[in-house]
């Protein structure tokens, strides 16, 4: 259930070789923790979105390399990266990036298309997951009529569907109110108990801060300034 | 909906392919007037008389005013002269 | 077994997507459906027209003299005198011979064209005439009625009608006039012992070539006409190579032409968002370009249908209003009759191929640049 994440030399330059390329990700070394709660911190871009992309399988680094379980994920072929991004990897948008026009339910049952799993047996397993994270009295609802928080679930409840064992996301509490922030770090805690390995983004002090956090990474222009270990120090 | 489309299309032809009896009887009343009055043309085009029996004007007729004078009649650009009047 | 399940779900699973997304879009996509529609409606229209009118002709004209001789002079038609068609009575293979007279008038009332013509049987009372369906409907005149024509020595002959052709046979008689010899001769002025042109019968159709050379060599002055050579005038003139149907047909091609581009020139930000989320959820280049053939299969599919049914329907039971202007020209009197259908499946095949398969691959190219990026550039 766990996975072992590191990156190593990593480097993301954006429109290399033209006038106006720019450097988001300059030599990143990290090893997240499996089935731990990791938090990138850092002020706006610093490059902490791009980073989440690069260990997502969203995006190639430009150089260095992106291990899973030791094994080089970043070079390999695009069909294999989407396996990766469909099964290993889930992946909540800051902005969510729920597709207009569809229900609740068809959006989280999306990622499983591909897979071609049985429908009543994805219909059940997606309303589950709705119902677990509370938000299963909306699922016959269009995307357009939800709130932020309920939108939210709902990107979390699509990331979950094939039962990935990395979860991202992306300053999931920039769009939320103090109390649906801890609503989700609830969530957080929630999926660490199961073993889960998540990876966080947030400049949100409630967030770094939090007793369910593991380990702390802060990024200053596209470069780790400082990697604590939080667990260990709130033990001491 | 493509279903529906299917069905309409496969609907409309079937008629065609079931109502060939009683257009063949159309045709047949015609067939008998070529018959019996050793009719030439069609009377399609009857606005002039090389496009009312175009297979039987003599060279003059569509060129008659001049060789490259603009076609009058309507049909007139839709026959060609035909073409054993080339040879 | 499994797998062709998966499969298969997989396909449904692209199908309800893409099905959903195209509501999502209604109005455009309906718009461009209507488009499309009208474009195959007119397409296969004109196919089916002209291939059914073809058919008709070949139908009809089956029935024609085997070989019409006329005579030229200064290589204009002339009248041809009876004793030419006594030279072509000894021609081996030629069954029968008959003078035909038949020629054209101009009637000033109507701004119509007639065509006169005696029947062979010569079975009309002198005085009267039987008349074509169009032309009775354009004079207003039924049996009874009195048409009169100024002959060529400037009087005036009456005829009165005595029967009018029946209206299923007006792609043969529209604009018939048959009167007797007697009458014929008197108003056109054309003595006794001339005729328009001679009709030949020849049982055997393999000898036709040969008679029509030995009708060369007993008649230089004359030109035989063969029935296949009419024929073959009205194949050309329903050809798709005929102006009849290349010019819609480069009309409506052109249009398709300027849609394919117009989908093939790009997504919407809206669309390129899309296919950005989802292949960050997971699916494949392959899943996404499967789910745009379906979108783009479905649309040229529904429009095939629709416009082909639409267009059978215009044609065959409505006898092509639309079309029926380019026909008639500047007739006065043209035939009102049904056509026979008569479609084949190549025809259908061409359809289909012209219509769809650009359409299809248009719809994929911009689809496939965005699918094969990396979801994170499409994304932004």
């Amino acid at each position: 259930m766990t996975a072992r994440v590191e990156l190593v030399g990593v480097r993301k330059i954006f429109n290399e070789g033209q006038p106006n390329a720019f450097r988001a990700i300059d030599g990143v070394d990290l090893s997240l923790p499996a089935g731990g709660v990791t938090v990138l911190a850092g002020p706006s871009g610093s490059g902490k979105t791009t980073l989440l992309t690069l260990i997502g399988c969203l995006a190639r680094p430009t150089e260095g390399r992106v291990r899973l379980d030791g094994r080089d994920i970043s070079g390999l072929p695009e069909p294999f990266l989407a396996a990766l991004r469909r099964q290993t990897f889930g992946f909540v948008f800051q902005r969510f990036n729920l597709i207009r026009g569809l229900t609740v339910l068809e959006n989280v049952m999306l990622p499983a298309y591909p897979l071609g799993t049985p429908h009543r047996a994805l219909t059940r397993r997606a309303g589950a997951l709705l119902q677990r994270l509370g938000v299963g009295h909306r699922a016959g609802a269009p995307v357009e009529s939800l709130s932020g928080g309920e939108a939210q679930r709902t990107a979390i409840a699509r990331a979950l569907i094939n039962d990935p064992t990395v979860l991202i996301a992306d300053e999931p509490t920039a769009n939320l109110d103090t109390a649906l922030s801890l609503a989700f770090l609830e969530i957080v805690s929630g999926l660490r108990a199961e073993g889960r390995t998540l990876l966080l983004s947030s400049h949100d002090p409630l967030v770094r801060e939090a007793s369910v956090v593991d380990r702390v990474a802060e990024l200053r222009d596209g470069r780790l300034v400082a990697d604590r270990d939080t667990l260990a120090e709130s033990a001491q | 909906m493509v279903l529906l489309g299917a069905f309409v299309l496969g609907a409309s032809l079937l008629h065609g392919a079931l109502g060939q009896s009683a257009a063949r009887a159309q045709a047949e009343a015609s067939q008998e007037l070529v018959r019996e009055l050793r009719l030439t043309g069609l009377a399609l085009f009857t606005e002039a008389r090389y496009t009312r029996h175009p297979a039987l004007t003599d060279r003059f007729s569509p060129f008659q005013n001049h060789p490259t004078a603009v076609e009058h009649f309507p049909s007139g650009s839709l026959i060609r002269p035909p073409a054993h009047l080339h040879d | 077994m499994t797998e062709l399940r998966r499969t298969l779900a997989r396909q449904r699973y692209l199908l309800d997507y893409t099905v959903a997304s195209m509501s999502r879009r209604r109005t455009r996509n309906l718009g461009l459906l209507l488009v499309y529609v009208g474009m195959v409606f007119l397409l296969a229209s004109v196919l089916f027209y002209s291939s059914a009118l073809k058919h008709e002709a070949g139908l009809l004209l089956a029935e024609a003299p085997d070989i019409v001789v006329q005579r030229m002079v200064a290589g204009r038609h002339a009248l041809i005198p009876a004793q030419h068609a006594e030279s072509l009575r000894g021609i081996r293979g030629v069954r029968v011979v008959e003078g035909r007279l038949w020629g054209y008038h101009y009637d000033p009332a109507v701004r119509a064209n007639y065509t006169l013509l005696v029947p062979p049987a010569d079975d009309v009372e002198p005085g009267t005439a039987v008349i074509g369906p169009a032309l009775a409907r354009a004079r207003g005149a039924g049996i009874g009625d009195v048409l009169s024509f100024r002959g060529q020595d400037g009087t005036l002959h009456p005829f009165r009608i005595a029967a009018i052709l029946p209206q299923e046979s007006a792609l043969a008689s529209a604009d018939l006039f048959l009167v007797a010899e007697s009458d014929f001769r008197a108003l056109f002025g054309i003595p006794e012992g001339q005729y328009t042109d001679i009709a030949l019968q020849i049982p055997n159709p393999r000898e036709e070539r040969t008679v029509a050379e030995k009708v060369l060599e007993a008649l230089p002055d004359s030109r035989p006409i063969l029935r296949a050579e009419m024929l073959r005038t009205y194949d050309a003139v329903f050809d798709w190579r005929s102006a009849l149907v290349l010019l819609p047909l480069s009309g409506a091609l052109l249009a398709f032409a300027i849609l394919a581009w117009e989908k093939a020139s790009g997504l919407s930000a809206d669309e390129r968002r899309e296919i950005g989320i989802l292949k960050a959820v997971g699916w494949e280049t392959g899943d996404i370009l499967s789910m745009k053939f379906w979108e783009g299969g479905l649309l040229s599919l529904l429009a095939f249908l629709f416009g082909t049914a639409a267009a059978y329907w215009h044609v065959f039971g409505l006898s092509a209003p639309l079309l029926a202007p380019v026909m008639q020209g500047w007739s006065v009197l043209y035939p009102d009759f049904r056509l026979t259908p008569a479609i084949d499946a190549t025809q259908l095949l061409a359809l289909f191929c012209l219509t769809v398969l650009p359409y299809l691959a248009a719809t994929l190219v911009p689809v496939w640049r965005a699918a094969v990026t990396d979801p994170d550039e499409v994304m932004r």
